[in-house]
């Protein structure tokens, strides 16, 4: 009797990163075309004005949030695409008939998915030393960090593939709530430079705790202690992973 | 009968309050050919989603091969080949990709040489690069089947086979369902075409309005059934058949040319010669005679419409 389907896994992952590989030009030009973007705008315009936060040179600064913005935006979108497209095409039946547990086809989905936005945000991080000169404090927490948030918000993304009807509902979460949650989550900038009472209200954006804890993988420091920014992540890591496990138990949106 | 697949009380009631399902009770014999007949409607889709994993049941148990479909689910679908009504595939993948993706999928280690086998034998080795968006629907159909072989299943089951498909490739269809029925593949199959059940089913059912009204041996079937019609070309037309015929269940036809006579199939009941020699008491001559025996279609639509009409 099959314990793990270690073939079925395997087939659906690197499905999924074939699909990466046929566009990877695209897939990691743009990146590149539109960190280098970032730098022009943020880096030299807004940087030659406000040289340095809280010791860090400006461009440095903007590095972890450019990453984050990107693997936030990617992990959604290639997850919630992978597990959206067999539905739409149909295909999905072949997914629930086969002999593959709820766990191992997160697994496998969740895993290319990050696997994807996690060599992103290395091509994003690579392209940032072209322009600036970066000294990462915890290199081996940086990483972790990466796949962590990669993982994280990769199942995020598979429950926005599972729950949307539609193309449009695929990119309304990603557009309208995780794009502006980034920019005003101290993407850019630092928390501490907002008024009192804008910081406050700040402080309820989840996004501010993720940025601020992958910023303190590379400096040392963040807006909030790195304690609170990983169980900030474990709790959303937990509740993703208890949606999916209700998805899978009642066949929400996948099953009937 | 060594049963593969035992169906035991399987019920389906959806959201929204239609019963799909009505305590389903069936076993399929290992190596048979089942087909499943039933109007739009009738449960034949939900039925088999059910078995394939793809609809939760409300009541009952599914077991292949003795493998409970929930509580053993993978050795349950492991042994499972579906083949979905619906062209379901992945338009930007090629061929070859596809059907080494759904052996991975159900778990099975890669094995060109097998892949291979099964394209050659579905015509597809030629276009095993050539991406499935670029060929034509009876080609996907054919993809669609060596997907569900890729894993080398023990039950294969066939929703609407041949719906779409041209007469060449229905017919390469039915050989290749009986090939695989040779090497101990049980088939089961729903189809809108009669034709293609009286063709190659060993056994039938007919399932109306989620209820399974019958399962028969096909041939004990027609002959249980059955009906034949001997129809008598008259030499001279007739207005109406002769009182000293009135016995006899005759009717007039093509404005009293042909006289039709409707008896028992299994030619236990019918007395031809008895009549032959009644009309020729009559004087009644013929130019030309045949009998018809009904199809598997005349019996199925006659079972639709008597269940139809008990339950109104």
């Amino acid at each position: 009797m099959m314990h793990f389907n270690v073939h079925g896994v395997w087939s659906i992952y690197r499905f999924e990163l074939d699909r990466f590989r046929r566009t990877l030009l695209t897939s990691l030009l743009t990146p590149v075309i539109t960190t280098s973007l970032y730098f022009v705008v943020f880096g030299a315009a807004i940087g030659s004005r406000m040289t340095e936060i809280g010791g860090v040179p400006y461009a440095a600064f903007i590095v972890p949030g450019l990453i984050m913005l990107s693997m936030f935006t990617e992990s959604i979108f290639n997850a919630s695409f992978g597990i959206y497209m067999p539905k739409w095409s149909g295909t999905i039946y072949e997914l629930l008939s086969a002999p593959i547990s709820p766990f191992e086809t997160v697994l496998a989905y969740v895993g290319a998915a990050a696997t994807k936005s996690t060599l992103l945000g290395l091509v994003i991080l690579a392209t940032s030393t072209l322009f600036v000169k970066i000294d990462i404090a915890h290199p081996i927490a940086m990483l972790a960090f990466m796949i962590l948030i990669a993982a994280t918000f990769s199942l995020f993304g598979f429950i926005i593939g599972i729950w949307a009807k539609s193309f449009e509902q695929l990119q309304i979460i990603p557009l309208i709530v995780v794009t502006p949650m980034t920019f005003l989550g101290g993407a850019f900038y630092s928390i501490d430079m907002l008024p009192a009472a804008w910081r406050t209200v700040t402080l309820f954006n989840p996004v501010v705790y993720l940025i601020s804890g992958f910023r303190w993988t590379f400096f040392g420091k963040g807006d909030v202690a790195i304690e609170i920014s990983l169980i900030a992540v474990g709790a959303f890591l937990i509740v993703c992973l208890a949606v999916i496990a209700w998805m899978f138990r009642t066949g929400y949106r996948l099953k009937n | 009968m060594c049963a593969i697949v035992n169906i035991q009380g399987l019920a389906k009631t959806y959201a929204s309050g239609h019963v799909a399902l009505n305590h389903v009770n069936l076993s399929i014999a290992k190596g048979e050919i089942f087909a499943l007949l039933g109007p739009n409607g009738a449960g034949k889709t939900t039925l088999i989603s059910i078995i394939c994993g793809i609809v939760t049941p409300s009541e009952g148990s599914v077991t292949i091969d003795g493998a409970d479909i929930v509580r053993d689910y993978r050795t349950a679908r492991t042994r499972i080949g579906l083949v979905p009504q619906e062209l379901h595939t992945d338009s930007f993948e090629t061929v070859l990709t596809t059907v080494r993706f759904s052996r991975g999928l159900f778990g099975r280690a890669p094995n060109a040489g097998y892949i291979e086998r099964i394209l050659r034998d579905l015509s597809l080795w030629d276009k095993r690069d050539t991406k499935i968006q670029e060929l034509s629907g009876g080609m996907k159909r054919r993809v669609m089947i060596a997907k569900a072989l890729s894993h080398e299943p023990e039950v294969l089951f066939l929703d609407e086979p041949t719906a779409g498909v041209d007469v060449e490739l229905r017919r390469d269809m039915w050989a290749l369902v009986r090939r695989l029925r040779d090497t101990g593949v049980t088939i089961i199959l729903t189809t809108h075409y009669i034709e293609e059940a009286e063709e190659m089913a060993d056994r039938v059912g007919i399932i109306s309005k989620g209820e399974l009204i019958l399962v028969e041996d096909k041939a004990a079937l027609m002959t249980k059934l059955g009906r034949k019609t001997l129809t008598l070309t008259l030499a001279d037309p007739l207005d109406a058949v002769p009182s000293s015929l009135s016995s006899w269940p005759l009717a007039l036809h093509d404005q009293g040319h042909a006289l039709r006579y409707e008896f028992d199939a299994t030619g236990d009941h019918n007395d031809v010669p008895a009549l032959l020699r009644a009309l020729d008491s009559a004087g009644i001559a013929f130019k030309d005679l045949n009998t018809q025996q009904s199809s598997l279609e005349d019996i199925f639509v006659g079972l639709v419409h008597k269940d139809r009409k008990a339950a109104t």
